[in-house]
């Protein structure tokens, strides 16, 4: 087990790697980073002088070579626009980003799971059209616009929830965090609904089309026939058989909820890595925009592995036959 | 365990809850679409960053609400010779940190502001020297006469000596040092305001400065002002609507009736020093996006003329600004130059620019590609696609490119100058007319930095002329004459197609005053809350 997960990791030091030369060969058209880190008096020598310094004249492969060297050695660099270090700045939006994908992937399975149980157990039931339906909605509309209805209609017109920002939050030294006030959970409620829809919808939906099929299978027979209650039958015996895949999309999901918090961020203007991300997009933020897309590489493969791990803990056909698994190709 | 987390968790919010501020506390809260990239007074020349740090540090002079100058870290000054000029420095001015200013710190600045990193060299362009006479009187020694030297400097700001050498922030933040200045993230200024805490892009908060020099005639009753950049367009106007903040800025164009609509809140609108111009290539020989091969079209003047005549002004004010801007006759606001009036633009008149077009040698017209940028100035992509509309009309199909300012700057600006047609907007940042001249009119030449961002060349021998003259002449009226007849020959070749000022559009609340400045900064020190 231990040499699986060590294997993991240093794959995802490739992974790293190869998603730090991908960014690299893109930056060349972002645009000019220098052009936005000057004013607009500052002569074509001085321009042109900086451009050197920064290393941007060098070609692409010596950059990126440059980069690699440094970031072994810890360092991200300085971010062109803030002049401050990215590992910094990482660390300082990393907390808001995190707690807002938490708290919206917590609210899609525990809304999610239900909802998927109930429709799949009531086919027909009224609710069950009427979650079917809603969710419908989760899935087609833009994850910009549920953001901005929400906002009008809670923040504007009934005035509340707060429209931006993370409330107050508590600063624990090493993270802050919005968990511990009122106006801190207040702020939640409306990103973290925007981010999760999506995925509760998914989830539901997915939670219903795996029951309808174990509900069919002979061993559901077997265990009505052996008389079984309803409850047992449902909970113990479907709804564990359908976990194996609900897990792996969640984990999947998660990573891209922080990846793509870029958009919810942005509507609420939630300090998260995502919208900082944003702004270094449209600044050409060289170093900033690297070490975010190398971060969210590291983020897939941890998730991924975490993944595997609970098949070990959900699936027991995994434990016994683990020496002899390797055999499929 | 569990218990004691939640109580841990209940008395935080609870404490929270009532740690709300008392009823006469003057809270402003405001927001920007975007924040200051740093709090270094001497790291980037741009509007908004010098604009808040403007709350915080203080020049030499200061503008007022209508831009005129005013004394401020000087008392006042006077010209002993053309080239030598003595600032009497104010007495009993103290930094934040409470030492005191003097002529020590302006040398200071003067030495950092032209370190390497500095972003405002410009501040001190043609200074030859700077001589300390006492502890509060300092020379300033140009090469050549300089009748606006001090134009630029009410966003030139004073850093105390002692303090940056304290922090090790002698010289400007530089990205390739690898490590963050000091002066980033704090400030230690003269101003009315003082910086309590900040995190960039987040949350800045400032408190009123309470030893400030002024403080006998502030006009602000604030005791708390907090800044949250809010970039997105329909997020800042609901924090507005829904009274979480009681200022914002820019105000979308589409959603100004909206706020207007609400009782409580209102739209300042003004015209704003930025001139937005549609320029051409002038000097290449073949265009580089056209269908026209072996000359150039926009070296006819008559071509030239066919553009401006076929764009009809009014009609972008009308559906593209909603009102929010000034047509323009000439490539400075008329705020800053007080011969404008005499100018006027070309009329609108399709017809002739056909007829202009067909006499130049183009009568089923020709193609031309455009670049614009599309998140830069008020509308940019919007006025692009309507003057490739208009042009259409008289038979010229224009290829449009629109893109964000990161790729449109870095094509279009020298050196690539990349481009055949092009939308750019200008703010002279002395607010004085020969910057323009320099800039955007005069041949390019690169030995004197000359024409830096005269994209396409527009060159006029006697322009150029004048532009040297104007730089030394120290009697008001001639120097207004001169640049007069300098924009008269731009004019007259229709080097540029001036288009429009664009409107500032600031929202705010009911209960709040403050003074709007037409060059876009926001001076904390105006505001009242009632």
């Amino acid at each position: 087990m231990a040499a699986f997960i060590i294997r993991r990791l240093v794959q995802s030091l490739f992974v790293m790697f190869f998603v730090a030369l991908v960014a690299f060969s893109m930056f060349r058209f972002v645009g000019d980073p220098v052009h936005q880190m000057v004013g607009i008096e500052t002569s074509l020598e001085e321009r042109e002088a900086l451009r050197e310094r920064l290393g941007l004249k060098d070609p692409v492969i010596v950059q990126f070579g440059n980069y690699i060297f440094k970031v072994a050695t810890g360092d991200f660099g300085v971010s062109y626009q803030h002049k401050r270090p990215v590992s910094d700045m990482i660390a300082e939006r990393l907390p808001a980003t995190l707690e807002l994908a938490l708290i919206s992937a917590v609210l899609s399975l525990v809304i999610g799971i239900p909802m998927g149980v109930y429709t799949g157990l009531n086919r027909d039931g009224f609710l069950s059209k009427l979650f079917l339906t809603v969710s419908l909605v989760g899935i087609s509309l833009p994850t910009f616009l549920i953001g901005i209805l929400l906002i009008f209609f809670f923040s504007v017109q009934l005035n509340i929830l707060p429209s931006f920002g993370r409330g107050g939050v508590v600063d624990l030294g090493w993270w802050r965090t919005g968990f511990l006030t009122i106006d801190g959970w207040r702020a939640l409620i409306m990103p973290s609904i925007t981010l999760g829809l999506f995925q509760l919808t998914l989830i539901m939906r997915l939670v219903r089309a795996e029951m309808l099929e174990v509900l069919r299978t002979d061993y559901i027979k077997f265990a009505r026939a052996r008389g079984l209650t309803n409850r047992a039958v449902h909970f113990g015996h479907a709804l564990k058989n359908t976990l194996v895949p609900v897990i792996t999309i969640t984990g999947l999901q998660l990573g891209s909820i922080i990846a793509f918090a870029i958009i919810t961020e942005t509507v609420f203007q939630w300090p998260g890595m995502g919208q900082m991300f944003l702004q270094a997009v449209q600044n050409v933020d060289i170093p900033i925009m690297a070490a975010y897309l190398m971060l969210i590489a590291f983020f897939f493969v941890v998730i991924n592995l975490i993944v595997d791990l609970l098949y070990y803990v959900v699936d027991p056909r995994l434990r016994i036959d683990t020496g002899k698994g390797n055999g499929h190709g | 365990m569990r218990k004691s987390l939640l109580a841990v968790a209940t008395a935080a919010a609870l404490v929270g809850a009532f740690a709300a501020p008392s009823a006469d506390a003057k809270t402003f809260k405001w927001a920007f679409q975007g924040d200051a990239q740093s709090l270094d007074p001497h790291s980037l020349n741009e509007t908004f960053t010098l604009g808040l740090l403007g709350n915080v540090y203080e020049g030499l002079i200061r503008r007022g609400p209508e831009l005129d100058i005013q004394p401020a870290l000087a008392e006042r000054w006077e010209i002993l010779e053309p080239t030598k000029w003595r600032f009497y420095l104010r007495k009993g001015v103290k930094f934040h940190n409470g030492n005191d200013f003097n002529a020590d710190d302006v040398l200071f600045t003067a030495e950092r502001t032209a370190a390497e990193g500095s972003d405002l060299k410009t501040r001190l362009a043609g200074v030859k020297d700077i001589i300390k006479v006492d502890d509060h009187t300092v020379d300033f020694v140009t090469e050549t006469p300089n009748p606006i030297l001090h134009y630029e400097w009410a966003t030139w700001y004073m850093m105390d000596k002692e303090w940056s050498d304290a922090n090790g922030a002698t010289a400007p933040t530089d990205v390739t040092g690898g490590k963050e200045n000091y002066a980033t993230r704090n400030a230690n200024g003269t101003g009315p305001f003082v910086v309590q805490s900040r995190e960039t892009d987040v949350r800045t908060v400032m408190v009123p400065n309470d030893s400030w020099w002024d403080a006998a005639n502030k006009k602000h009753n604030l005791t708390e002002v907090i800044l949250t950049p809010i970039s997105s367009d329909a997020t800042r106007v609901a924090a507005l609507l829904s009274g979480e903040i009681d200022m914002m800025y820019p105000v979308p164009v589409q959603d100004m009736k909206r706020i207007d609509a609400d009782a409580n809140t209102s739209v300042l609108a003004g015209p704003e020093l930025r001139t937005i111009f549609l320029g051409m290539d002038q000097t290449r020989d073949e265009l580089l996006y056209s269908n026209v091969k072996g000359k150039n079209p926009f070296k006819d003047v008559r071509v030239r003329e066919a553009f401006y005549r076929a764009v009809e002004i009014e009609a972008i004010k009308k559906k593209v600004m909603r009102g929010l801007s000034t047509p323009s006759a000439i490539m400075i606001s008329p705020f800053l130059f007080e011969h404008a009036g005499e100018f006027q633009r070309l009329d609108y008149d399709p017809d002739k620019a056909e007829a202009l077009l067909a006499e130049a040698g183009y009568p089923d017209g020709f193609e031309v590609g455009m670049d614009c940028p599309n998140n830069r100035y008020v509308n940019d992509e919007a006025i692009c696609q309507a003057v490739v509309a208009m042009l259409a009309k008289v038979g010229v199909k224009v290829d449009l490119l629109a893109q964000p300012k990161a790729q449109y700057f870095a094509k279009v600006l020298a050196p690539k100058l990349d481009t055949s047609f092009y939308l750019l907007g200008w703010t002279p940042g002395s607010f004085d007319s020969w910057n323009v001249l320099f800039n955007l009119i005069g041949t390019p030449d690169s030995d004197s930095g000359r024409g830096k961002f005269n994209l396409g060349g527009f060159s006029n021998a006697k322009v150029d002329a004048l532009t040297l003259e104007v730089l030394s002449e120290t009697d008001a009226a001639n120097r207004n004459a001169m640049i007069r007849d300098a924009f008269t020959e731009l004019h007259n070749d229709r080097g540029y197609i001036p288009l429009h000022q664009q409107g500032l559009a600031w929202g705010k609340r009911a209960n709040i005053d403050l003074a709007q400045r037409a060059d876009n900064q926001f001076m904390l020190y105006y505001v009242t809350v009632n």
